[in-house]
């Protein structure tokens, strides 16, 4: 227990201690909700679905925690590269317990990030009308922030290096975002669209996030958590299993 | 204490260690001598849990790290060749993670970090974040925390590779002294034979993956004819320069391309 505390609370220092990355991901959302939420509102709006920054605001908070969690998974390549992971490699510990703990300690440092561009939101004008449904917004926030840091460590656990992250990035990350359902409604987009929406498991993050948040919801927010419950577990038990197979 | 039978690692086409063996008694301090890329490192991964052996089997203290991973890691502690603290961490942090991740109870912790940071002249900088250390100070530091949990053997990864005289002749007398005192085994690497000389009551020279040479200092140089240990080495590996060892992580990619390729 007292290792994965431990491996916690490492990966909080660390982001508490960049302060450049910090002020970088406070950035893109804000650009996103001004560019998107100003900019497609009025659109939005006379295409009969109503106020567009309160649309997005799920999205942009889910945006955020995705790429956070990616990027906390991925810091293991960082690890490789500066030579601290052979310390925790040959440590007398069983693996999945430091892999547990990195995960959680970057999901941590997502569901923050997630928080406070919730309160990015509030200031740019969301309201949420739902405020008891608040701690289920929490929860959306965490499976999302646990998977996909689980999901960053499994890919940096087989990418020996940053080249190939860029490219982890372009074809994983940006479909992963762009293709759930974080700027548009699913209903009435083509057909192969909606399969790959349906595949994605963002689709249900921002979905339960939005009913949570908002009230609405596409795939109801029942499906949302079975959904994100499995693919979160599944993504543990990979990232946990070929965490413990690197060989440096 | 460390045992290696029949030891082989292949990359790919290539065999960086090619079916070595060697016995390392309990309380030895054992060199592990050869030229860049002899397969130094590569061994010292093998016996360390980091590489699964292609063929081969290692015995620390009677344990398989293959088997016995986690048991096996509990007997050693080591100092890579290259830098594996963590920069963002002050020295007190890396030493205090290091000793969580090897359960020292906290209070034996507090006062071991005290006393090696102090022996290694870190305590007065050890709410600094490692980053701003020099390399000098960070190889204290790694040696330093490897000593921690007071493994039974320590593995030293050309541990004075970059450090001053002083610095290099402070850390010898303190391994012999662990050495002497408490019965600590010791397998090490070094390009500096004379240090080799000193220190080590029995080396092995290892050259293109092959143990060409095992003895003490003064059989070795009997074996030979020779006066010193350097020209010892010389004689055995020859007097040819190799190609810089690639590190892990090039064999790694050299590896990844030539899997894509088969793919």
């Amino acid at each position: 227990m007292n290792v994965v505390y431990i491996l916690w609370l490492r990966q909080l220092k660390r982001s508490a201690r960049s302060r450049t990355r910090i002020i970088g991901s406070f950035a893109q959302p804000l650009l996103f909700l001004l560019a998107f939420g100003f900019g497609f509102g009025s659109m939005f709006q006379r295409a009969g679905q109503g106020n567009y920054i309160q649309f997005l605001a799920p999205g942009v908070i889910t945006m955020s925690i995705l790429f956070t969690s990616i990027f906390a998974g991925i810091e293991v390549i960082w690890d490789r590269q500066f030579g601290f992971l052979k310390e925790t490699l040959v440590a007398p510990v069983p693996r999945i317990l430091i892999m547990v703990g990195r995960t959680l300690g970057g999901a941590t440092v997502a569901v923050l990030q997630g928080m406070v561009v919730f309160c990015i939101c509030l200031v740019v004008g969301f309201r949420t009308p739902s405020l008891p449904l608040l701690p289920l917004a929490f929860t959306f926030m965490i499976l999302t922030a646990v998977l996909f840091t689980a999901v960053g460590t499994a890919l940096a656990s087989v990418l020996p290096d940053f080249q190939g992250f860029q490219l982890v990035m372009n074809f994983l990350v940006m479909p992963i975002f762009f293709l759930s359902g974080a700027l548009f409604p699913l209903t009435n987009i083509p057909r192969a669209m909606r399969i790959i929406a349906n595949l994605d498991p963002l689709s249900y993050s921002v979905d339960g996030l939005r009913f949570a948040l908002i009230g609405v919801t596409h795939f109801g927010v029942s499906l949302d958590l079975a959904v994100l419950c499995v693919v979160t577990a599944a993504a543990l038990a990979v990232g946990g299993y070929l965490f413990s197979r690197i060989q440096v | 204490m460390i045992r290696a039978q029949g030891l082989v690692k292949t990359f790919g086409d290539f065999i960086a260690v090619d079916n070595i063996a060697f016995d390392v008694a309990k309380g030895e301090i054992f060199a592990f001598l050869g030229p860049n890329g002899a397969g130094k490192t590569t061994t010292i991964k093998m016996l360390t849990t980091l590489l699964r052996p292609t063929r081969g089997s290692v015995s620390l203290d009677g344990l398989d790290p293959v088997t016995h991973q986690t048991a096996a890691r509990k007997q050693f502690g080591i100092v890579f060749q290259d830098p594996s603290v963590d920069d963002e961490l002050t020295a007190y942090e890396n030493m205090d993670f290091h000793g969580v991740l090897y359960s020292v109870p906290r209070k034996l912790r507090q006062e071991r970090i005290e006393a090696l940071l102090k022996l290694f002249e870190l305590w007065d900088r050890r709410k600094d974040q490692v980053k701003q250390f020099s390399g000098g100070m960070r190889r204290r530091l790694e040696i330093a925390r490897s000593l921690l949990h007071t493994p039974k053997i320590i593995f030293l990864d050309e541990p004075t590779l970059g450090l001053d005289p002083q610095t290099r002749n402070q850390l010898w007398t303190h391994i012999k002294k662990l050495n002497d005192e408490e019965q600590v085994t010791v397998f090490l690497t070094t390009h500096y034979m004379e240090e080799a000389e000193r220190v080590a009551h029995r080396i092995a020279i290892i050259d293109h993956g092959k143990i060409i040479a095992q003895g003490t200092p003064g059989e070795l140089k009997a074996q030979t004819n020779t006066e010193t240990l350097e020209q010892a080495f010389l004689v055995l590996t020859g007097s040819t320069i190799r190609e810089e060892e690639a590190s892990s992580l090039e064999k790694m990619r050299t590896f990844g391309k030539a899997f894509r390729r088969v793919k």
